[in-house]
């Protein structure tokens, strides 16, 4: 039918609109994670700049991500904000403390110092928050009849607090990665070593967050460990294992734009993976997608929409980001 | 029970408190924008430097007030999640794709180009960067549209069924929901009143720079491009405001009667309450001074007309009167000051001075704030009027809460007051001493100029990591 059909693209349009945002804003959340190890003045200025024109939009696909799930998934809007009430309270507050943080510095030297910090307490914030979110949202949410049913700490747990690590490594990977492509010299050196390490930390991460997802639910051990879906579902952490020799292989090459592809290589084979646990449900176990989307009428309008606004997005975005090509340096972009 | 209904209150004062907040930068960023794109048009028609110069000089303050509406923007858009799921999982499928479509046409468009306009005029040339700031002036009046549309649509729902599972689903097409009833009006409403905020924050600079130097030629020009727009917005904005009263007459009746202190029925002519003190226990208005008749001549047209009271909606249907009652007469009061400052401009050009008259200067500095206060006032009026429901006549306000304990929304609560009032505290100081420095006479044009409105500073003007003057330009 129509309707099922619409459902599973709105599924895949926010699908989209999250691994975007993820790999856009990670590198800037991931800057602001590293910053206080960027040396006070030129450096940490480069680093900012190489972010300033395009965090904006970067967010922007946050508020689509939200929007989107309110538009085509009303129940599924409803009843996970609430569950995840905290978490996400304090990831929007955290990027308040970042989104201001790029205009105040420049504009109170006197303080500066007091912004960066702000940067750096906002980034790690709203990254932490964002990946227990995560976590919280596979380990389960309790759920009755439209509405969430847990108390207000539910999401707490070992597990939440390993995905909200995870992520912090993740986005300070991407981050770095970034700075290996904009910038040259000292800062350069230490983006690459920064890249190294937090690769090398993601991956500890990664194979702590596979091996624990099976033992969540059932459902998810079937997916990935019954015989023979287990034929399929290897090829991700093969995959991922080839993705991180030739990441390490690419920076000891100092290579410069390769480690950030490897880098978004990695992120995009743990969104597949998360596709492979939790596909068709957009609350794990309690509400499929078909459950929560909203009429055939509401979804029609809006991919009409998308379908026609998404590519002019991208395109005036990529425009933007050519605009700004090059490395950067403290005066802005040659 | 009782935890239920704290937690429900909690909720909306958060609420009011944090889309307060925003409102207040969007209503700067509406107008700041277009102000912007103007003197930019202006620059590259005439040539002048002036317009160049105020455009640098208004720039950085726009940078400044944009970044602010847009992260208490995001906590908007997820607010409607957190705390009024109910109301998500039932409006969602009317308000959501609207709000989707406010992003994908208004908040990336805005976000794209912001970049661009902020950073990159020496990098696409002055007419790119002219489509740049025109593309994010046109974002703000989109994205004002949308979010107007839907709030609009919870005022006056139209278009709608109600499925099996309670929600409300479009039932008309798309564009009737879009133009419901009262959208029309309450679109020009606000948009004016973006226009007429912006027209007396930028008048009250100019003012303070002409008590100091009537000389300077910024200041002369922001001044008395400001005062234009007050001259002539304010009684279009009287105008619109009487037509979107009438319109909610029509549609929200009970609004009405708690804006103007009708707690009895009028059959034949209701007077004006000017001013009182709305008892609601006594259901009357103390102290009133008012017009007789008057009431019904606005509304009606005609000074017999009868007019409906409160007495005839069940007290658990009455919005709080006071509250409305007040914000209502501080707006619609402002909106008559606006108008006689507008005046005063207009006599002081007529005898030649508009530059040099101190007195018209104080008081345009004292109404600097005016326009956000008229602007927080008459959403106050827009939203208490409309309770106790959500989606009017629909939906109440206790039905559309968030299943949260009391005490996770009072540390949220707690935490939005915190950081708002430091971290936009400190915005509002920083745009006070962007505001307090005269607009320089002999700037250097745009385009060769190292731009660096927000982040980035000239190479020579940074070695030891401190800005110095030049940053100041
Ligand atoms: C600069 C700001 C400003 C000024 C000077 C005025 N207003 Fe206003 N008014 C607004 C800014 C505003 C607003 C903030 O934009 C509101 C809130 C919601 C809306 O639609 O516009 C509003 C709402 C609003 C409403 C409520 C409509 C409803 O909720 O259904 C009425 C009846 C008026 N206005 C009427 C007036 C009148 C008669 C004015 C004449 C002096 C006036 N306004 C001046
Ligand atoms: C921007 C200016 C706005 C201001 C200053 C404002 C103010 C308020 C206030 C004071 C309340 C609390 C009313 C009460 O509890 O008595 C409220 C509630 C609410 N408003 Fe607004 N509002 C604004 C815009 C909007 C818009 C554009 C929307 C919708 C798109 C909206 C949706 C709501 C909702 C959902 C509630 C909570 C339910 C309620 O208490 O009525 N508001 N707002
Ligand atoms: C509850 C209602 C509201 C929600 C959910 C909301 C949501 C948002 C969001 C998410 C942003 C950030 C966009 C970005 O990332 O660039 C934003 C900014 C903005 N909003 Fe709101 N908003 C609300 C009320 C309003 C109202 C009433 C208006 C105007 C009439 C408005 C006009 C704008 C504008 C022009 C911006 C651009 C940023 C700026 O100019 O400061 N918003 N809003």
């Amino acid at each position: 039918m129509n309707g099922i059909d619409l459902t599973v693209i709105w599924a895949g349009i926010i699908g989209f609109a999250i691994v975007v945002y993820v790999i856009l804003d990670g590198f800037d959340l991931g800057i602001g994670i590293l910053f206080p190890n960027f040396a006070v003045g030129p450096d940490r200025d480069k680093a900012m700049n190489s972010i300033a024109p395009v965090w904006d939009g970067n967010e922007t696909w946050l508020v689509l991500g939200g929007g989107g799930l309110l538009a085509a998934f009303p129940l599924a809007y409803a009843i996970i904000l609430p569950a995840l009430y905290a978490p996400l309270i304090a990831m929007l507050l955290g990027l308040i403390l970042r989104g201001v943080a790029f205009e105040f510095r420049w504009r109170d030297p006197a303080h500066r110092a007091r912004w960066d910090f702000a940067f750096t307490l906002g980034s790690w914030v709203a990254t932490f928050a964002q990946g227990i979110t995560l976590g919280a949202l596979l380990q389960g949410i309790t759920v009755e009849g439209r509405a969430y049913a847990g108390g207000w700490w539910e999401w707490l747990s070992p597990f939440s607090l390993l995905t909200g690590a995870a992520l912090c490594a993740g986005y300070a990977l991407l981050g770095s990665c970034w700075l290996v492509m904009k910038t040259d010299g000292a800062l350069q050196r230490q983006a690459y070593s920064y890249a190294g390490r937090t690769g090398l930390l993601l991956l500890i991460a990664i194979a702590a967050v596979s091996a624990l997802t099976p033992t969540l639910e059932a459902k998810y051990y079937e997916r990935w460990l019954d015989y023979p879906g287990i034929l399929a579902t290897s090829q991700v952490p093969l995959a991922t294992l080839i993705i991180a020799f030739l990441f390490f292989r690419s920076l000891s090459k100092r290579q410069e734009i390769a480690p950030f592809l490897y880098a978004l290589g990695l992120f995009g084979l743990c969104l597949v993976g998360l596709g492979i646990s939790i596909w068709p449900d957009v609350i794990p176990g309690r509400v499929s997608i078909w459950a929560a989307a909203a009429p055939y009428e509401s979804q029609l309008f809006m991919l009409i929409g998308a379908v026609i606004l998404v590519p002019i997005i991208l395109a005036y975005t990529a425009w933007a980001y050519w605009v700004f090509r090059g490395k950067v340096d403290e005066a802005g972009y040659h | 029970m009782i935890e239920q209904e704290w937690a429900i209150l909690l909720a909306r004062i958060q609420f009011a408190f944090t889309v307060s907040f925003h409102f207040i930068f969007p209503a700067f960023s509406i107008g700041l924008a277009s102000y912007l794109a103007v003197l930019e048009g202006l620059w590259l028609k005439t040539g002048k430097g002036v317009y160049a110069n105020l455009y640098r000089y208004w720039l950085k303050i726009f940078a400044i007030v944009f970044a602010m509406g847009v992260v208490s923007g995001i906590v908007m858009s997820y607010q409607f999640g957190t705390n009024w799921s109910a109301f998500s999982d039932k409006a969602g499928p009317v308000i959501g794709p609207l709000m989707a479509y406010e992003v994908l046409t208004a908040f990336f468009l805005e976000a794209g180009f912001l970049g661009v306009m902020l950073f990159g005029i020496n990098k696409v040339g002055r007419k790119l960067h002219f489509i740049a700031t025109l593309m994010v002036a046109l974002g703000t009046f989109i994205s004002a549209s949308w979010i107007l549309s839907v709030n609009s649509w919870m005022q006056t729902p139209v278009g709608y069924a109600i499925n099996e599972v309670g929600q409300f689903v479009p039932a008309a097409g798309w564009w009737e929901i879009i133009w419901n009833p009262s959208f029309p009006y309450r679109l020009a409403h606000t948009v004016l009143a973006a226009y007429l905020t912006t027209a007396f924050a930028v008048g009250a600079v100019g003012a303070w720079h002409l008590l100091k130097d009537s000389k300077n030629p910024g200041a002369r020009k922001m001044f008395s491009m400001a005062m234009w727009m007050a001259a002539i917005v304010a009684p279009v904005q009287i105008f619109m405001g009487d037509l979107h009263g009438l319109n909610t007459l029509e549609h929200q009746p009970a609004k009405v009667m708690a804006m103007e202190g009708h707690y009895k029925s009028h059959p034949n002519g209701a007077p004006l309450i000017l001013f009182g003190i709305p008892n609601s226990k006594e259901k009357r208005v103390d102290y009133a001074v008012e017009i007789p008749k008057a009431s019904s001549l606005i509304l009606k047209h005609d000074p017999n007309a009868p007019l409906a009271g409160l007495d005839t909606i069940p007290d658990e249907n009455e919005p709080p009167v006071a509250i409305v009652f007040w914000s209502f007469r501080i707006m619609v009061g402002l909106g008559f000051a606006m108008m006689g400052l507008g005046l005063w401009s207009l006599f002081a050009r007529y005898r030649k001075k508009l530059y040099d008259w101190p007195l018209m200067h104080r008081a345009a500095l004292v109404m600097g704030p005016s326009g956000f206060i008229a602007v927080l006032a008459g959403w106050v009026t827009t939203e208490v009027g409309r309770q106790p429901y959500t989606i009017y006549g629909l939906l109440r306000t206790a039905d559309s809460a968030s299943p949260l304990d009391a005490p996770a929304v009072a540390f949220s609560l707690l935490a939005f007051i915190v950081v708002y009032f430091t971290v936009f505290g400190a915005g509002v100081w920083y745009l006070f001493r962007l505001a307090s420095k005269p607009p320089e006479a002999h700037e250097p044009e745009p385009q060769h100029a190292p731009i660096r409105s927000a982040g980035i500073t000239p190479a020579p003007a940074i070695i030891d990591g401190e800005i110095e003057k030049g940053d100041a330009q």
